[in-house]
């Protein structure tokens, strides 16, 4: 993709806000008209989503400048502090996570029983797979997920229904998000598409409403709250959370003594309401699905980074 | 808690190393009997005058994301002939919780280590005979010992 | 999974030797959830052979985490064997020999 690394070291921390912010629209637009041509996504982006994503990116980019431009911000809440980064980088020297990747490699080439692959479900080639969710999907009217992707490739190819937000279906998600490293998130909700564009709202929505007994939005904790603590723990900033999904979670991993540390953005949605001691939603229905169009859309013009570990 | 006293006195982490170099002291022994380690403590005192501050690099984080789980390392590439890094957790029931002796390795180690609570961690190194140590505060807020 | 994930890796005449071991480490202080103690069941002892030679030889204690990793630094080159053994306090061993990349 060397059209991309042309035009990312135009951003750099000297820059101010304005331009950077101005130089993020060009790269998106362009992003945008490149990836038209391989995945048909001929839309334009809707005007009024485009400014949210400018107020939303522009917001972090004043408010950290100490973070290394756009995709410093995927790096969450390591970008906030050098203890923890310390931390990360340690980790990350031999992730734990390595055999389970391979695993859902493995799960992702084996066959089903009617002969076909996963690969058969999707138009992309797989490293471009991850990148292309979630998307609106017009004929249906309603946001298709990568991991919904992969159930219903289940479904249509005579096999059965895998659970959601973990173990196999983590894996096989992680494996294509490992696959699609450096690849660009471009979510598009067409310029003129009513239904797309309630959707994403819809998911705007539940990320300001406060909710539970907490009585906390998303916004609260992710965006005012970015870079804060919560007892022990710093709030990562929204941008760029959707970088590094399916993640490995060290919380995750204690559950099950070590083996297993995956889980979806859906799951960690579902483990966010709860710690707000809100109900959490049922996966893969409208309220997560639209959330997760909203969520990535803020992060447009950023690079998928490969499985990650996070505390 | 004569173990406690023992560690706190003077320069207690420079005699521990000096005591675990003489094969006088081993993670197994300093949980054990008191007796052993009166002796040790006795060599130890005496030979702890002779710890100086570590010029190496000690890498440890301020604030443990993981008592059970913190990433500690050494870096003494800028000392000759390291043949000893140990890391002591002052807290812990048994504080030493490694040694790693060199013989044709650099004297570089990075290793994780599980801790109670928030504790002083003593690294030292042995090289050419002569004894330095450098001590970080690792806050611990959830101790990584309780499974 | 193996027990032993060793990744040595030759840079400038200096191979990075980088191993997870798979390993409870049961510091015997530990009580399980009906309140009887967990024995204690931790590596006790870890050496590393490069080509044949011990260059490293650690005495580990209780304190190390769970499956710990553990990052060395060895005078070398691509092509150099290194081997890395541990013994653990109720006599269990175990080895791993790679190649450096």
């Amino acid at each position: 993709m060397a059209e991309q690394d042309l035009l990312l070291p135009s951003l750099s921390k000297t820059d101010n806000i304005k331009e950077r912010v101005m130089r993020i629209k060009i790269i998106t637009m362009a992003i945008a008209a490149m990836l038209s041509s391989t995945v048909a996504l001929s839309a334009q982006q809707s005007s009024v989503v485009q400014a949210d994503i400018d107020a939303y990116q522009g917001y972090f980019l004043e408010r950290f400048p100490n973070v290394d431009g756009l995709q410093g911000f995927s790096k969450g809440a390591y970008a906030m502090n050098e203890d923890k980064m310390m931390q990360f980088e340690a980790v990350m020297e031999m992730p734990p996570f390595e055999d389970l990747v391979e695993k859902g490699g493995e799960l992702w080439e084996k066959p089903f029983a009617n002969g076909n692959t996963f690969s058969s479900c999707f138009e992309e080639e797989p490293s471009l797979i991850r990148a292309a969710y979630p998307r609106w999907n017009s004929a249906k009217g309603k946001v298709d997920t990568l991991e919904q992707a992969l159930i219903d490739c289940l479904v249509s190819n005579g096999e059965k229904k895998w659970g959601t937000g973990k173990g196999k279906h983590a894996w096989v998600a992680a494996h294509l998000t490992t696959l699609g490293e450096g690849t660009f998130i471009n979510v598009i909700v067409p310029e003129g598409d009513e239904a797309a564009l309630a959707a994403y709202n819809d998911g705007k929505k539940h990320y300001y409403a406060k909710r539970g007994q907490l009585n906390l939005s998303c916004a609260n904790c992710h965006v005012e709250g970015a870079g804060m603590r919560v007892r022990g723990n710093t709030l990562s900033p929204g941008l760029g959370q959707t970088t590094h999904f399916p993640v490995w979670r060290g919380k995750w991993a204690r559950k099950t003594n070590g083996v297993d540390g995956f889980g979806t953005i859906q799951r960690r949605y579902g483990g966010c309401n709860k710690q707000v001691r809100a109900k959490p939603f049922k996966r893969h229905k409208s309220e997560y699905d639209n959330l997760e169009f909203f969520h990535t859309a803020m992060s447009n013009g950023m690079e998928i980074t490969t499985t990650e570990y996070r505390e | 808690m004569k173990r406690r006293l023992f560690l706190k006195s003077a320069m207690a982490s420079s005699a521990v190393a000096t005591a675990v170099g003489a094969g006088l002291l081993t993670p197994k022994m300093v949980f054990a009997a008191s007796d052993a380690f009166t002796a040790t403590s006795k060599a130890a005192v005496s030979a702890a005058a002779g710890a100086s501050e570590g010029t190496f690099k000690f890498k440890a984080p301020k604030i443990a994301e993981n008592g059970a789980v913190v990433p500690v390392s050494v870096d003494a590439s800028n000392l000759d002939n390291v043949t000893n890094i140990s890391f002591l957790v002052q807290t812990n029931n048994t504080p030493l919780a490694a040694s790693f002796n060199f013989a044709g390795a650099l004297g570089f180690v990075s290793t994780r280590i599980k801790m109670g609570k928030t504790s002083p961690v003593t690294a030292v190194v042995t090289s050419g005979g002569a004894v330095s140590a450098l001590t970080n505060e690792i806050k611990v807020t959830v101790g990584g010992c309780g499974g | 999974m193996a027990k032993i994930k060793l990744k040595p890796k030759a840079k400038k005449g200096v191979i990075k030797v980088k191993a997870i071991v798979k390993h409870p480490m049961e510091t015997g202080l530990r009580k399980d959830k009906k309140g009887n103690p967990i024995p204690a069941n931790h590596i006790d002892h870890l050496t590393v052979t490069h080509n044949g030679n011990k260059v490293v030889d650690a005495d580990i204690g209780a304190a190390v985490s769970k499956d710990p990793y553990f990052q060395f630094q060895v005078p070398g080159a691509k092509g150099d064997e290194i081997t890395l053994a541990y013994k653990d306090n109720n006599g269990g061993t175990g080895s791993a020999t790679a190649k450096s990349k």
